[in-house]
């Protein structure tokens, strides 16, 4: 189904993928398994047991230097000088208009020691924002994406299964917190996040030990998992897509994240235009709806208040864990309220849909 | 699993199983395969008159939403209840439970311009080429 634009880029598990069955897809110029068994079985391994990705694609830039504090305060809007060694941050790199240039994931290594995991596709337009942004900063950019795979290894069983490959005491990692230890003898990143809105370790080792711990993984029981689960996962615990919830023209509190927006923290790129929409309200908000009528309000669809668009679905599916059609949506701030009724236009046709409180799943502690 | 050789195919993938005057629609074995877990049949009223070539509903799964095509001309007499509650039918047994519509043929000799089983196959394996 996917279309020959050039060749794609493969990541270093693509035979692997192949030899389990993966049925590959074009994802933004990557070759990359969409399922496997199927996205149902998949995700409820993922929710009940435990389930592994291959996430190899995703960006890795490393900020060093007497300024890379500095630098990264000034870039993203979360306070990166509340990390401590060994954690990590959700946090938005920002335009000075406020738009997203991505979300990013920044680890601490060390003071001024900055491991930074961003989306695939914007992996390039990233280390030249940062590099350019970096000038006359004493920090060092460099874009590592080349030397790491990532094993996203989900589930409430991903402990127990990922215990018996490493020296790490993975008790001791709590939720965003990382370790550097040993996987299969061979050195790695274990990072406790994930994007599945369960518990699980994200696993950045080297390429070329990749597709032995995959395998290795896969016999311990954790289950192969493709792009479709990992989507219908992620849009059940509300993590925003970059490029579907979230782009340039859509700001942090827009997309319903002022939990990463720290305004006291000193000046930023974005600043200005988020104090303003702090003080008057965002023109329009990021909310989860389901629907009321059949159907599923997918990417891309309008919403209409008679002939007037007044906003637009960004996410959508079939949720497998509640058995029913969610979404997310962008729309005006006065008709964001829990409970209120829109319209979507699904090829055409208005369908109702509500808004409800998000996420749409919260894992159990 | 091998393509059934009493139905004929259409190259948006459906099939049609043709009994006296009565054609049954369903989506073939490659099709639901490329859908995966089908969770929603949209599925026209019985009475409802087609073309051939018609959109005569949708299927959604789990990632992405599609429209059926009808191979054949016709009155619509039944559709498949049961997939409102079990849309998964669809995927478990396509050429069986997994059927979508009944139509009452109004020009049998369409029939005859849609593949054989055979053809099909060839169609399909020339699609997932690469």
């Amino acid at each position: 189904m996917s279309e020959t634009t050039g060749p794609l880029k493969k990541t270093p598990l693509n035979q692997v993928e192949h030899e389990l069955g993966g049925k590959m897809v074009d994802f933004g110029g990557w070759e990359l398994p969409v399922q496997y068994s199927g996205i149902l079985e998949e995700h409820d391994a993922v929710r009940n047991r435990v389930g592994l990705f291959d996430v190899s694609h995703m960006g890795e830039i490393t900020v060093k230097g007497p300024q890379a504090l500095e630098l990264l305060q000034k870039t993203t809007c979360n306070d990166v000088s509340k990390l401590d060694n060994g954690r990590a941050q959700y946090n938005g790199l920002l335009y000075p208009n406020g738009g997203f240039v991505d979300d990013i994931l920044i680890y601490q290594n060390a003071p001024n020691d900055y491991f930074i995991v961003v989306n695939a596709s914007n992996t390039d337009k990233d280390y030249e924002w940062f590099a350019q942004q970096a000038q006359g900063l004493d920090a060092e950019v460099k874009n590592v994406s080349a030397d790491y795979a990532q094993l996203a290894i989900q589930g409430p069983e991903a402990e127990r299964v990922l215990q018996q490959t490493t020296d790490a005491d993975l008790s001791s990692i709590k939720y965003y917190r990382f370790g550097n230890g040993t996987v299969d003898g061979v050195p790695a990143i274990i990072s406790r996040t994930g994007y599945t809105g369960e518990d699980g370790f994200e696993v950045y080792v080297s390429p070329e030990h990749a597709p032995r711990i995959f395998r290795k993984f896969v016999e311990l029981g954790a289950k192969p998992c493709g792009l479709g689960a990992r989507d219908t996962l992620r849009l059940e615990a509300k993590m925003a897509l970059y490029g579907n919830d979230i782009d340039d023209t859509t700001t942090p509190l827009q997309a319903d994240l002022a939990w990463i927006v720290k305004l006291e923290k000193g000046d930023f790129a974005g600043r200005d235009v988020l104090q303003k929409e702090k003080a008057a309200g965002p023109p329009r908000k990021l909310v989860g709806f389901e629907m009321v009528d059949r159907g599923i309000g997918r990417h891309g669809y309008p919403i209409v208040d008679g002939s007037n668009e007044i906003g637009v679905v960004t996410s959508g599916t079939h949720s497998p864990t509640l058995k029913k059609a969610i979404g997310l949506a962008y729309l005006p701030l006065d008709k964001s309220a829990h409970g209120s009724e829109f319209t979507i236009l699904i090829r055409g046709k208005e369908t109702r849909a509500r808004v409800v409180p998000t996420p749409f799943y919260k894992r159990a502690k | 699993m091998s393509t059934p050789e009493d139905n004929r195919y259409a190259k948006s993938h459906e099939y049609v199983h043709v009994e006296g005057d009565i054609g049954t629609i369903g989506i073939t074995e490659y099709a639901q395969k490329e859908l995966g877990d089908v969770v929603f049949v949209e599925l026209p009223q019985v009475g409802s008159q087609l073309e051939a070539a018609d959109e005569l509903g949708s299927i959604e799964s789990v990632k992405a939403v599609s429209e059926l095509f009808s191979p054949v001309s016709g009155e619509v007499v039944e559709v498949n209840e049961a997939l409102a509650d079990k849309p998964e039918l669809v995927n478990t047994d396509p050429w069986g439970d997994g059927w979508m519509i009944r139509i009452r043929l109004s020009d049998p000799s369409e029939v005859d311009e849609l593949m054989t089983a055979e053809e099909y196959d060839e169609f399909v394996e020339k699609e997932a080429g690469h």
